[in-house]
């Protein structure tokens, strides 16, 4: 059994970690940005941010001032427990997200949408989000936190079949042009789409695409991988850069996650995660044992399983790793 | 590649330094600025509360932000990363805010249009400077020598609150406007527009339309 106070404790770790340290495949992926950008303002940006990831980790400090809206994606084995249950990890989650907020501190971002009513904590009505997912194997937990902007560069829009690849492509433009100009989606982003879905799972889908997928991830299937690498580069080649300055890096990578639709559809969201790309995991184990890491590592080939039932040779991702590891 | 032009600016800036700004520059701020955003602004301009600082004497910059801070048991502050917020939001107090507190610098997030500029900055004699990034809150943490103080943090809680800030060349900032009323951000855009043709080239408008304002993407949807 996991402890409640294991759990809070390692949800504070993770706060912290998310809102001061740029994850390495974002950061690397940057640092490859600022070196082929040739934009006279966009270069100078890049350069800031590289500067402000360090003055964060040396001063301890949250690399943004806009704490976005933290969140808690939380994946179960399916042998996992917790102790107290699952209305003691939820008030686990959301008492680290208080401390958190007072503890790095963050801005207190969550305000009730009529009252603007702020506990000064980021917890409220529905805030911070919970989402679940489970893995067939194991008794750990997966804690991820991310800490997503909150107003600018996300769209979705109903497409239809008769729209195709060249419609998917305008509303992928046209959402990148929106929020790319004056830099309000605060790019270079890594781009989430998502296909598919019913529309809030489409919204989700796309959501977790650019935030739970890290960059250079590729989607199993290679003709969606194929079309990731292709919108990478067609957003690049709008010649719009960071701030929406003249530049070469508008799209750090481009995830694309799909789900079953109604068969007259073609829903599509856009999502933008942004310069201060705030992710952070870590895997609890019952005997206490924990494991840091950035990879949310959650698009397992359970999470997309196609099938009725799920059979045990349908081996899954985390297997995989522990064998290679 | 040279790299734009380093400026450190007084945030109760001379209207000849002001003057001296250009699209492009990079800005360091020193000297009291403070938080203003739609919370103040109703505060002040609708409700008519008094303004706890004496404006512009002790600043003449309001910056769009709120911190990422925290108000100790004893009263202290510790302030760590700010980051601006979007401007253009804020357009419909801005003149009237101008007029009342002679602020000079807007600091913030994106800007706001040329129209804008052209209608009461210039008029103020008042430049937009943007954060860049937008998400330097950590190099901008460390422009700062001190919280001065914060006001209406019972009235409007902390993110909403008017936080006074010392700082000693906080930035980089980049000159968004100048005194000609030009924007650094549509003048990016027009470059930018001569690409979109062929960048759309081949794409489709959606089978189903939307009520909206706009499906030319050379234009700003702010």
């Amino acid at each position: 059994m996991i402890t409640i106070e294991h759990l809070q404790k390692t949800a504070e770790s993770l706060m912290d970690k998310a809102a001061i340290e740029i994850p390495k495949d974002y950061h690397d992926a940057l640092k490859q940005a600022s070196k082929t950008e040739d934009g006279e303002l966009s270069t100078f940006v890049l350069k800031a941010m590289l500067d402000n990831y360090e003055v964060a980790k040396e001063d301890r400090c949250a690399m943004c001032g806009d704490t976005g809206v933290p969140r808690w994606f939380v994946k179960l084995g399916n042998d996992a427990s917790v102790e107290g249950g699952m209305v003691a990890l939820e008030a686990a989650l959301r008492r680290a997200t208080a401390n958190a907020t007072h503890g790095v501190p963050l801005r207190p971002n969550r305000v009730h949408p009529l009252w603007r009513t702020d506990h000064n904590n980021n917890v409220g009505i529905g805030a911070p989000e919970i989402e679940y997912g489970y893995e067939p194997d194991g008794d750990w937990i997966d804690l991820i936190t991310v800490h997503k902007g909150g107003l600018f560069g996300t769209d979705y829009r109903m497409l239809f079949p008769s729209d195709g690849i060249q419609g998917i492509k305008r509303f992928y433009l046209d959402s990148l042009m929106a929020f790319g100009k004056r830099g309000l989606a605060c790019q270079p982003a890594i781009i989430g789409i998502g296909l598919g879905g019913s529309k809030d799972t489409c919204m989700s889908l796309g959501k977790r695409a650019s935030t739970l997928r890290v960059v250079g991830s590729k989607n199993p299937d290679p003709r969606i991988a194929q079309m990731e690498d292709e919108f990478k580069e067609l957003g690049n080649s709008i010649g719009m850069g960071a701030m929406g300055f003249v530049g070469k890096h508008m799209v750090i990578d481009c995830n694309i996650e799909v789900g079953y639709c109604h068969t007259g559809g073609m829903p599509m969201s856009v999502h933008a995660f942004c310069l201060s790309s705030r992710r952070a995991v870590a895997r609890l184990f019952p005997d206490g044992r924990v494991e840091y890491r950035t990879d949310p590592n959650w698009f397992t080939p359970y999470q997309r399983r196609e099938t009725v039932e799920w059979s045990a040779d349908q081996i899954s991702v985390h297997d995989v790793e522990e064998v290679l590891t | 590649m040279s790299g734009p032009r380093e400026i450190r600016l007084s945030t109760t800036p001379t209207a000849e330094a002001i003057a001296e700004l250009r699209l492009g520059d990079v800005v360091y701020l020193d000297g009291l600025i403070y938080t203003a955003r739609e919370g103040v602004y109703m505060r002040a301009l609708e409700d008519k509360a008094n303004i706890p600082m004496d404006l512009p004497g002790e600043s003449a910059a309001n910056f769009h932000c709120s911190p990422a801070a925290r108000i100790n048991e004893d009263g202290s502050f510790d302030m760590g990363a700010v980051t601006a917020t979007a401007s253009f939001r804020f357009s419909k107090w801005l003149p009237e805010w101008m007029e009342k507190t002679g602020a000079k610098l807007i600091i913030g997030k994106g800007g706001m249009s040329s129209k804008d500029y052209k209608d009461y900055f210039v008029p103020n004699g008042a430049v937009y400077l943007s954060t860049v990034g937008y998400g330097t809150g950590a190099l901008l943490g460390r422009g700062i020598e001190r919280v001065e103080a914060v006001h209406w943090n019972e009235e409007l809680g902390l993110a909403q609150a008017m936080w006074v800030i010392k700082c000693n060349k906080m930035g980089p900032f980049i000159v968004a406007s100048d005194l000609t009323g030009e924007c650094l951000f549509e003048r990016e855009n027009e470059k930018i527009s001569k690409n979109i043709e062929k960048v759309y080239e081949g794409t489709k408008p959606a089978v189903l339309k939307r009520y909206g304002e706009t499906d030319d993407p050379a234009d700003e949807v702010i």
